[in-house]
């Protein structure tokens, strides 16, 4: 019981971290219609420059939350900036192309990020200071550290906030009637460019605090962190139904929970044989099983709330 | 009557085919403006030229005095021009008034910084601008259906609330395509009257309706295209007797 108990909250830990970049994926997806797999790599970006930042604060003599919380500041800058080029260079001149050239050419703006991380941060594993409060305690026999609070915490409320955004305010409204029809929101007077721009700009900003937390939650960070956490928070958002915001949330947190108790009970399922590395495997097992059920995802059919 | 709109020899054509030819009209501030003609002559390529949703070949078009570049359709419905369409294009997925508010985009100022912060500006706005969506569903006739989805309404609620969506961008001239398709007697009247009243409070109308009574009941002028070129402008009664215009409907000898 203890160890369902701990990997349940492991997995919320982790899937509140897959629902954050899994909303970037469909926020593009609703309004373009594109996947953009070059999202993971804005996280691994988020990850490594707020790490630059911190390193230069860490003997600063400022508390460790402040420091975390200036890296994340410069990492969102970072991402924000590095999301709004990527479309503006990439995704929008092919914007009436065929389907497949934007695909194919996100494809190659996630392997030039890649590179250029490497050439910037060196193929190293970083490892990420220890500036949150990590005590630790105990429920029911399962433990939990105050990192893990943190992340859940701060990425419910920003989940919260989007949620507001979207469905209350007039930038949101824009939004969900550009994904709808930009042609019809453009004879409103909405500006279809703009709001493109600013969804890249506003799923970056996610993405750079999801960097953040996952190096704070592994206490790592390397330049190719971003190609296997980008693939599962894909899976994420189609396991919700890609495209609605509200799907990627539970199709993360869901994810992250699969994933840590089939790595907590896999040992003990095939009698020793597989151990608990085998764990990515649950987010293509989950994402092929959905695929073949429910190819639209478990909110795939209420897409009211595309954005 | 002072001229709201006027079109000189603008030309479309997609591919091989010649949608528009040349098509000069002039409408007045304040009046009904029919468009009339065949199926395929080319009233909502017009339609999609003058709103900015396909850029026109050849051609200008000047409104309320200004030249109209080759816009964006944001760009047009800020100049004050609004449509509604054939084939009924809401924002599915979203409540009546919430297409009425996003209709009300291009004359609402809130960004960001607005959406963020929730500053008092913001809420300001906000409650203005729910409140004017209320008063044009009011309008209309559809209130009570403001909370609903677009999709659930019934047919003719969704003309109505495309209407309302059109005039929530204060537009000077709004352009109707075929908006009694698909209406009851009963609905094409009330219809009637919806615009007689939009006309009374000073918009100008242009209208592409295939109901030959409503557009002779309704309409000041009406211009008549065939293949794209305009045969006829002339008020509804000596349209009605132009043989060229019989012609086109009829089809003859030409």
């Amino acid at each position: 019981m203890d160890i369902f108990l701990q990997q349940i909250i492991n997995g919320l830990t982790l899937g509140s971290i897959y629902a954050l970049v899994a909303l970037g994926y469909t926020m593009v997806y609703g309004i373009l219609g594109l996947i953009n797999f070059a999202h993971g790599e804005v996280v691994m970006i988020g990850a490594l420059s707020s790490l630059t930042v911190i390193r230069l604060l860490a003997d600063s003599g400022l508390p460790g939350p402040v420091v975390v919380l200036i890296g994340l500041l410069a990492a969102a800058l970072v991402c924000m900036a590095l999301g709004f080029t990527i479309e503006r260079v990439a995704y929008r001149p092919l914007r009436n192309a065929p389907r497949l050239a934007p695909l194919i050419t996100a494809i190659g703006v996630s392997i030039v990020l890649q590179q250029l991380a490497m050439l910037t941060w060196g193929r190293s594993y970083h490892s990420v200071p220890a500036l949150l409060p990590a005590a630790t305690h105990e429920v029911l026999g399962a433990t939990f550290t105050e990192v893990q609070v943190i992340i859940v915490a701060v990425a419910a409320l920003t989940m919260a906030g989007l949620m507001l955004l979207v469905n209350r305010t007039r930038l949101g409204r824009a939004m969900r009637a550009t994904a709808e029809n930009p042609a019809i929101a453009g004879l409103m007077g909405v500006d279809a460019n703009r709001i493109i721009s600013l969804t890249f700009v506003i799923g970056s900003a996610l993405a750079a605090l999801a960097g953040v937390l996952v190096a704070a939650n592994y206490g790592i960070a390397h330049y190719h962190m971003g190609f296997i956490l980008g693939l599962k928070a894909f899976t994420a958002a189609v396991l919700g139904g890609i495209g609605n915001l509200a799907g990627a949330v539970v199709g993360g947190v869901l994810l992250g929970v699969i994933e840590a108790l089939g790595a907590g009970y896999i040992g003990d399922l095939t009698g020793g044989v597989l151990g608990s590395h085998y764990q990515d495997v649950f987010a293509f097992f989950v994402l092929i099983v959905v695929l073949i059920f429910r190819p639209s995802g478990l909110m795939g059919e209420k897409v009211s709330e595309r954005a | 009557m002072t001229v709201l709109l006027e079109a000189r020899g603008v030309t479309k054509h997609f591919g091989g085919v010649q949608a528009l030819k040349e098509v000069s009209l002039t409408i007045r501030q304040g009046e009904i403006y029919g468009l009339i003609g065949p199926n395929g002559a080319g009233k909502t390529t017009f339609f999609n030229v003058l709103t900015g949703l396909y850029p026109r070949d050849g051609g200008e078009i000047s409104f309320g005095g200004e030249t109209l570049r080759l816009a964006s359709p944001h760009e047009v419905a800020k100049a004050g021009i609004a449509r509604t369409f054939q084939n009924i294009r809401l924002f599915a997925n979203m409540t009546a008034r919430e297409n009425v508010m996003v209709g009300r985009h291009v004359r609402t100022r809130a960004g960001v910084v607005g959406a963020v912060f929730r500053d008092r500006r913001t809420r300001d706005e906000e409650a203005a601008l729910r409140r004017r969506a209320d008063e044009l569903l009011r309008y209309v006739g559809i209130e009570h259906r403001a909370d609903d989805v677009a999709r659930h309404l019934a047919y003719g609620d969704q003309r109505r609330l495309e209407i309302a969506r059109a005039l929530a961008t204060d537009p000077k001239l709004l352009a109707l395509d075929e908006p009694a398709a698909g209406m009851n007697a009963t609905e094409t009247a009330s219809l009637k009257s919806l615009i007689e009243g939009l006309r009374a409070d000073g918009l100008t109308v242009l209208l592409i309706e295939h109901d030959v009574r409503l557009v002779m009941g309704l309409c000041d002028r009406v211009a008549v295209l065939d293949y794209g070129e305009k045969i006829a402008e002339d008020v509804p009664i000596s349209v009605q007797r132009n043989p060229k215009v019989i012609e086109a409907y009829l089809g003859g000898s030409a």
